[in-house]
């Protein structure tokens, strides 16, 4: 049978060593964030950026539990997932700024970041157009046998799309080991949800099909953790699919260079309360698994490594035109 | 050997001999294999063969994701028209990921469709809308035309490592034809000289290349000696073979069952008119559907159409044997 749960306290405790990664996955998601928006904003890092600063939560507590054969599918806010599940951030660094060394040789960018390696098999520019392909990944997964999960990220404005109807019936109806992330920061690129649809929660939209779905605050990285560990625990058996609803915060606007009028103005005391870092570096101080030096080094050897990125990215040339024409075809 | 056979019976053969032949290749789609008692489910399985909704975004989405999986799916969509539908995934993603990912993956898949089906199925069942692929980078579009090409082309287009666009023609799909057994490839982007000639080159693409033979055949009778070329693909398409052609015979006329400003033949004359102009002794001439949505009523839809008569008539404009119209 279906349930529903939303957040609440959960038996799975992190431990020590599991927190202190995803800190240290979260904090190399937020300096890598923060440093792009400046590197854009200097023209280092030219073209269209979507940041995903006050969700790095979900990505952590998701794909540091996935292994390199699984799959996840992204969009457009896709840099968090990419790093979390183990994409070098050097060449990340080296794709946003559109070169040879990047991912993608720079012919993808910021949107559209693979990493086969590490089972980060594509990210879409068009909202929705990544779900299908992640339920073909499961179906892939599926036929061969094995134990191999897909998982795939996606906002609340992809739920509107014919897109998620689609996915959802198909990997319902065929039972495909797929994890439907869900971020729902309340926001479609510079819209309100409530403009949007009449459905607040997205776990709502597929109650009909009648497969396991919960509700998480995105900022409660132990509660994503704990929901998306169970889901992969059963999707592992090759059953499906699950969706995992994660409300988040997104801290910065649609798209960088744009008025930024589309997020929500907070003050500290409430962005303390939705920053997935703030809050888990809290509970991990309580629990006395990092002091304060410790937590200070883990955003410093973020710092470092985004500096690193940096130099390495501008060591790389960009594809000759000759190059890049020979990749159309294969 | 080579036996006659129909083109549809020509398609489903192939279909068959590679899904025996390469374990990865799949087949779903609409209204394919229903039942269990489907003889291509019995042979292959469920896993393999399946029906799938009337959901062609996520029937050629979850196509993408399989062949980035390592699986060769060909995907049933009856009918060209119905991948509008999906044409962020035809468009934005089989074909594009190559490029975007800097080559770090490939798409191999099959989007099987009928189209021009113009026998009184109306605006939305008869478009020869081929162009609107055949212009995107990094897809592959083929257009059999002969029960034997037919079966080559799936081959070719399942084997290949890019998305391909395989359009098969509905007018054809009874057709008989020579068509060899077992293994048969006809590789991509190679076109084919139907009729040799000397004095005019026509290309024509699927359904109309019968017409243009048949046109030929007449012209031969007023001493006319005309080749036909059909292209077979569109991407990648063979101009060196039409620009041969050309240069041997000095006159063109391209007979195109799509619509004029959405025609290969628009592509094709504006290439010979790069490359090929020193050779051309008379301007290029089109044979098109007019630019008209096909019309149900009979009359209408042969009046936008192009045909034999048409076809002959371009070609005696273009050798001067007949008056130019005003």
């Amino acid at each position: 049978m279906a349930r529903r749960r939303t957040s609440q306290p959960t038996a799975r405790n992190l431990g020590a060593e599991t927190a202190l990664d995803l800190l240290g996955t979260m904090w190399r998601i937020r300096r890598f964030e923060e440093r792009m928006a400046t590197l854009h904003q200097r023209l280092l890092v030219h073209g269209l950026i979507h940041l995903s600063i006050g969700s790095e939560g979900v990505a952590a507590g998701v794909c540091r539990q996935l292994r390199d054969d699984d799959e996840i599918y992204s969009g457009h806010r896709a840099h968090g997932h990419v790093l979390a599940k183990g994409a070098p951030m050097d060449r990340v660094m080296a794709e946003l700024m559109g070169r040879s060394a990047g991912l993608c040789r720079g012919l993808g960018g910021s949107m559209h970041l693979v990493d086969v390696d590490h089972g980060v098999m594509g990210a879409t520019g068009v909202v929705g157009g990544n779900l299908a392909m992640a339920a073909g990944g499961a179906l892939a997964a599926k036929i061969a046998g094995g134990d191999r999960v897909t998982v795939v990220f996606f906002g609340d404005g992809a739920v509107q799309t014919g897109y998620f109807a689609e996915t959802v019936n198909l990997a319902s109806l065929w039972q495909l080991p797929l994890i439907l992330v869900c971020e729902n920061n309340g926001m479609a690129e510079f819209t309100t949800r409530a403009e949007h649809t009449r459905v607040e929660s997205v776990c709502d939209v597929v109650a009909p099909y009648g497969f396991d779905r919960r509700t998480v605050e995105g900022a409660d990285v132990q509660a994503i953790w704990s929901a998306f560990g169970d889901y992969l625990h059963s999707a592992r058996g090759g059953t499906g699919p699950y969706l995992l609803e994660c409300r988040t915060h997104r801290r910065r606007g649609h798209y960088e260079g744009d008025p930024l009028a589309s997020r929500n103005a907070l003050g500290d005391a409430e962005w303390a309360q939705l920053d997935p870092i703030a809050q888990l570096e809290a509970l991990a101080k309580r629990r006395r698994w990092i002091d304060e030096d410790r937590a200070r080094a883990l955003t410093a050897e973020a710092d470092a490594e985004v500096e690193r990125a940096i130099e390495f990215g501008r060591a790389s040339e960009p594809l000759t035109p000759a190059q890049a024409a020979e990749l159309v075809y294969a | 050997m080579a036996r006659e056979i129909p083109y549809i019976a020509a398609v489903q053969e192939a279909i068959r001999l590679e899904l025996e032949r390469d374990e990865t290749v799949l087949f779903y789609g609409q209204d394919v294999a229903p039942s269990d008692e489907d003889p291509l489910v019995q042979a292959f399985g469920r896993d393999r063969v399946r029906v799938s909704p009337i959901s062609e975004t996520a029937e050629i989405g979850m196509a993408v994701g399989l062949a980035l999986a390592g699986y060769r799916p060909i995907v049933e969509l009856l009918m060209a028209e119905f991948m509008l539908v999906a044409m962020n995934q035809v468009v934005n993603e089989a074909p594009r990921l190559r490029y975007m990912s800097g080559g770090r993956v490939k798409v191999p898949l099959v989007l099987k469709a009928g189209y021009g089906f113009t026998a009184g199925w109306a605006g939305q069942h008869t478009g020869s809308i081929y162009s609107m692929f055949a212009g995107v980078p990094g897809l592959k579009v083929v257009l059999p035309s002969t029960p034997a090409d037919a079966k080559g082309l799936m081959a070719a287009a399942v084997r290949d490592d890019n998305p391909v666009v395989y359009l098969m023609h509905y007018l054809l799909v009874l057709e008989h034809g020579d068509v060899p057994e077992g293994d048969y490839v006809v590789p991509i982007g190679e076109a084919a000289v139907r009729r040799p000639g000397s004095d005019v080159t026509i290309v024509a693409t699927g359904w109309t290349v019968g017409k243009a033979l048949a046109a030929a055949e007449a012209l031969a009778g007023e001493g006319i000696d005309a080749e036909v070329i059909d292209p077979r693909s569109l991407q990648p398409l063979d101009m060196p073979a039409i620009l041969t052609s050309v240069e041997k015979t000095g006159r063109l006329v391209l007979a195109d069952q799509a619509t004029r400003h959405a025609s290969a033949a628009s592509i094709i004359a504006a290439e010979v008119a790069e490359h090929g102009f020193g050779s051309l002794k008379a301007p290029i001439k089109l044979v098109t559907a007019l630019d008209a949505t096909i019309p149900y009523s009979q009359p209408m839809e042969a009046y936008v159409l192009p045909d034999e008569a048409k076809i002959a008539g371009a070609v005696r404009e273009v050798l001067g044997t007949a008056p130019v119209a005003a």
